[in-house]
């Protein structure tokens, strides 16, 4: 029964740790505006690999009917129907291509017929296992959208901790979310990733799972701010980090364990979806929560209503027995 | 918190498998399932992504319906002022997407009056606001302008995509396909989803076709070709022939003897002499009579067959065609006459619509997304499960089993809603796994930091789950924000993405507050642990 008696068994982090994660701001807080700028600056030079969610065109998913799809071939035929840029792709399997045809000029009608010309050039060499035609309208309906709902859901977040919080912690978090944002498009931008539907899905979850992880630490400042009058901020804020250090690693384990699952075997089709939520949640979302969220509140001046109360003496660091 | 009365712990385990209990049906067959209540057959819908099909969106071409509502408004100006008789300098004319009138100076205000009749308060909920559907502009010097207000275009825009949908659902019904689901998106849109059909090409040409069908009388007075070259007479214009028969031009009067409208039905066929595909029609009564008067008096002539302004066929009239039978040959094939027959029996379209979206998945790419979505969702739970067992011992047991019945329930959930399972929707439920033991995490750590402080194991239980509850709270709300944010702005995958990890959230919110803590407290109550070891 010794066995049932004891919580952990295996330990990644050691118990009271006593990192000093404040200090790290003189680090975390340049490095973050240099890897913001690269970003933007990534942002404007490269672009975004827009797909046709956001551009309009037409994508086909092909599967050749021999061994291996003759790509130069494929490419000849279509690139000579007068349809401007073709784009052919290598997409899984040898016999797998994907092809995207840039947004046809003539409005909506014109981009019906560029997918019947280009299944009638392909004819029966292929079989089709997936075609997308996106009008110009919704295209930029859909990237209006995107952009609202991203805009909507910070704020949304933002007016909730405001309620929950105080207002320095809605800030500290809001200020962590546009980081986030900012460096997965700069990733997506470096990496050329498909920018379509699912990754503005990508992006909000991004959003949700590194607030989720920065709310858990403010929970901790919250409580230890009520408990502890006279402590220095950075010191609290380090000791809220620490003791929610166990929790973090374990939880960000089991997401990646989950997400690293789906890259492997969720198929191609997910790829780029996953790999944006593994960069997003696993490398961004942490460190924002520990290095950014967190310190901010120094600057945001949080705590400075317990000036008011300071005659309190500080409770005792052993718990007392609280009400339970 | 520790304690849960017994009535509370028989509430919490029948909610969870009352709602697990609604996924049962995903797994039994179709047919196992038909003999139950309807209640019970509720089950998760493949998305099109998951089971092949196509997605169509269409857009009802408004500029069409401004013009025909414009040309309307004339119309009903000319009237109104014919007979209140007054006198005119300028008969009605359209202008853009205005009607203007000269009016004589001294019947003016007779004029404004009648005009105003015109215009009706607009009903529905707009009523309220006082809004009336023609606004009319003085202009001075006679001339007034008329035109439809905002919310009158958009009340007919409305209407016409009702209409749309009825016929477009009867001509989509009448193609044999399973299950389609045809609905308005916003105010002048159509969403089609066809389940398992992999090549659309057939149901945008049947839909892309407005189906206005006419009978009328070929103008014999002049040539088509002599008409081209001049000009052709004012009641009559120049029409083509179908792209089968070469586009020849024909002249045709303008006026209706019978048009699609009156049809009751209309059938593929064969012509009895030539064995050739025709359409035959039957017309209602007083189609059939006004059919029969111009057959009576037209015997000998041509008259054409119009369908969306193409000429079909131009035969002569042999006979006095009475009984309201009557049949189109040109050229058919046994498909094209079906299909004519299917448009012609749902009726035409009050405008043009466009396919502004298309998208289709094979049954094959489906099939494979669902494989590997299944395995890539198995492989992520084992892995989760093994860590957690591996971190936290007995402890890790029951959030296993906790988050085991939370994917149940997310099944139970999204059956009970009848809602639709997509690739995206796969992959949100894996993060809820991800996200699931979370709130176990946090509560153990909790308890973990409590006994370090010095207390005993169930008191350091009790304020562990107390205090890591209010945590979860608020760590769930804002991630369910995110969620519902998704939901509404997302379209198709995206939105079975936000569905199943916003409903996620909710079962992992409710296991964590309901089922973990029963089993934490009925382990506490067995074992009575009086120290929990803290390595």
């Amino acid at each position: 029964m010794r066995f049932h008696r004891s919580i952990p068994l295996l330990r990644l982090i050691p118990d009271d740790t006593k990192f000093d994660f404040m200090r790290f701001r003189r680090i975390s807080f340049p490095l973050s505006a240099i890897a913001s700028i690269a970003a933007i600056v990534l942002f404007f030079s490269h672009g975004l690999n827009f797909g046709i969610d956001f551009v309009g065109g037409t994508l086909l998913e092909v599967q050749s009917k021999s061994e291996a799809a003759d790509l130069a071939k494929m490419r000849a035929t279509l690139g000579g129907l007068g349809l401007g840029e073709v784009q052919l792709q290598q997409f899984g399997t040898p016999r797998d291509v994907l092809i995207r045809v840039s947004q046809q000029p003539g409005g909506e009608k014109a981009q019906q017929a560029a997918l019947a010309k280009i299944k009638e050039a392909l004819g029966d060499e292929v079989t089709y296992r997936q075609e997308a035609v996106v009008g110009p309208r919704i295209s930029t309906e859909l990237l209006a959208y995107s952009a609202i709902g991203l805009m909507t859901a910070i704020f949304g977040i933002l007016v909730y901790l405001w309620f929950r919080f105080e207002w320095q912690f809605a800030l500290g978090a809001m200020v962590a979310n546009v980081h986030d944002l900012v460096l997965t498009i700069g990733f997506m931008s470096l990496f050329q990733i498909d920018f379509d539907l699912a990754s503005i899905a990508a992006l909000l979850t991004i959003l949700g799972y590194s607030l989720n992880d920065t709310v858990v630490i403010y929970d901790r400042i919250r409580e230890l701010l009520r408990r502890y009058k006279r402590m220095p901020i950075p010191e609290l804020l380090n000791q809220s980090i620490n003791s929610t250090m166990t929790r973090s690693v374990n939880t960000h384990v089991t997401v990646t364990l989950a997400l690293l699952a789906m890259y492997f075997f969720g198929g191609h089709a997910i790829h780029s979806f996953t790999a944006t939520m593994l960069f997003g949640v696993v490398l961004v979302g942490t460190y924002t929560s520990v290095f950014i969220a967190a310190p901010l509140l120094i600057y945001f001046g949080v705590g400075s209503f317990r000036s008011a109360t300071a005659e309190d003496e500080p409770e005792p660091q052993s718990a007392a027995p609280r009400k339970a | 918190m520790l304690y849960i009365s017994r009535w509370k712990a028989f509430a919490i385990v029948m909610t969870t498998l009352i709602v697990c209990m609604f996924a049962v049906p995903n797994l039994l067959s179709q047919s196992t399932v038909q003999s139950w209540p309807k209640w019970a057959q509720r089950h998760v819908v493949l998305g099109l992504d998951l089971q092949g099909g196509s997605h169509l969106l269409l857009e009802v071409d408004t500029g069409v319906i401004k013009k025909q509502k414009v040309e309307q408004l004339r119309d009903e100006v000319r009237k109104i002022l014919r007979e209140a008789k007054v006198g005119l300098v300028q008969a009605a004319v359209v202008r853009g997407e205005t009607v203007e009138v000269r009016i004589r100076e001294s019947d003016l205000q007779q004029g404004l009056t009648k005009l105003r009749e015109l215009s009706q308060p607009l009903g529905g909920l707009l009523s309220a606001t006082g809004q009336r559907s023609v606004e009319i502009n003085n202009v001075g010097g006679g001339l007034v302008r008329l035109n439809w207000t905002e919310p009158a275009i958009i009340e007919r825009v409305r209407q016409a995509i009702d209409q749309s949908i009825q016929i477009v659902t009867r001509r989509v019904d009448d193609l044999g396909t399973v299950e389609p689901v045809i609905q308005r998106q916003g105010i002048d849109r159509i969403l089609i989803q066809v389940p398992g059909l992999g090549d659309p090409q057939r149901l945008i040409d049947l839909i892309g076709k407005t189906a206005k069908l006419d009978f009328r009388m070929v103008d014999q007075t002049m040539t088509a070709e002599q008409a081209l070259a001049s000009r052709p007479p004012p009641e009559s214009e120049v029409l083509y022939g179908t792209a089968r028969e070469g586009r020849t031009p024909y002249l045709i009067e303008k006026r209706v003897v019978v048009s699609g409208e009156d049809l009751v039905d209309a059938q593929p066929a064969f012509d009895q002499r030539t064995n050739e595909p025709v359409v035959s029609m039957r017309f209602n009564a007083s189609g059939a009579r006004r059919w029969a008067q111009a057959t009576t008096e037209n015997v000998g002539r041509p008259f054409a067959i119009i369908l969306d302004n193409e000429v079909i066929s131009a035969p002569v009239i042999r006979e006095p065609i009475i009984g309201g039978q009557s049949q189109i040959s040109g050229s058919f094939t046994v498909q094209s006459a079906n299909d004519l027959a299917i448009l012609l029996r749902a009726g035409a379209l009050p405008a043009p619509l466009t396919v502004i979206e298309q998208r289709v998945v094979g049954a094959g790419l489906g099939q494979d997304s669902i494989e590997k979505g299944t395995s890539a969702a198995y492989f992520g739970a084992l892995l989760v499960a093994i860590y957690m067992l591996a971190a936290y011992g007995i402890f890790g047991v029951f959030a296993v089993v906790a988050v085991a019945f939370n994917v149940a329930m997310i099944f139970g959930v999204l059956s009970l809603l009848n809602a639709t399972l997509t690739l995206p929707g796969i992959i949100g439920i894996v993060l809820t796994i991800g996200i699931a033991v979370d709130s176990n995490v946090l509560i153990y750590e909790r308890i973990r930091e409590e006994i370090r402080t010095g207390r005993s194991a169930i008191s350091a239980i009790d304020a562990g789950f107390t205090r890591a509850l209010a945590t979860i709270m608020d760590s769930n709300i804002t991630t369910f924000i995110a969620a519902a944010v998704l939901f509404f702005i997302g379209t198709g995958p995206v939105k079975g993405f936000a569905v199943t990890f916003g409903i996620g959230i909710i079962t992992t919110v409710f296991t964590a507050f309901t089922l973990t803590r029963l089993m934490v407290s009925y382990w506490v109550r067995w074992s009575r642990p009086q120290r929990l070891a803290v390595t």
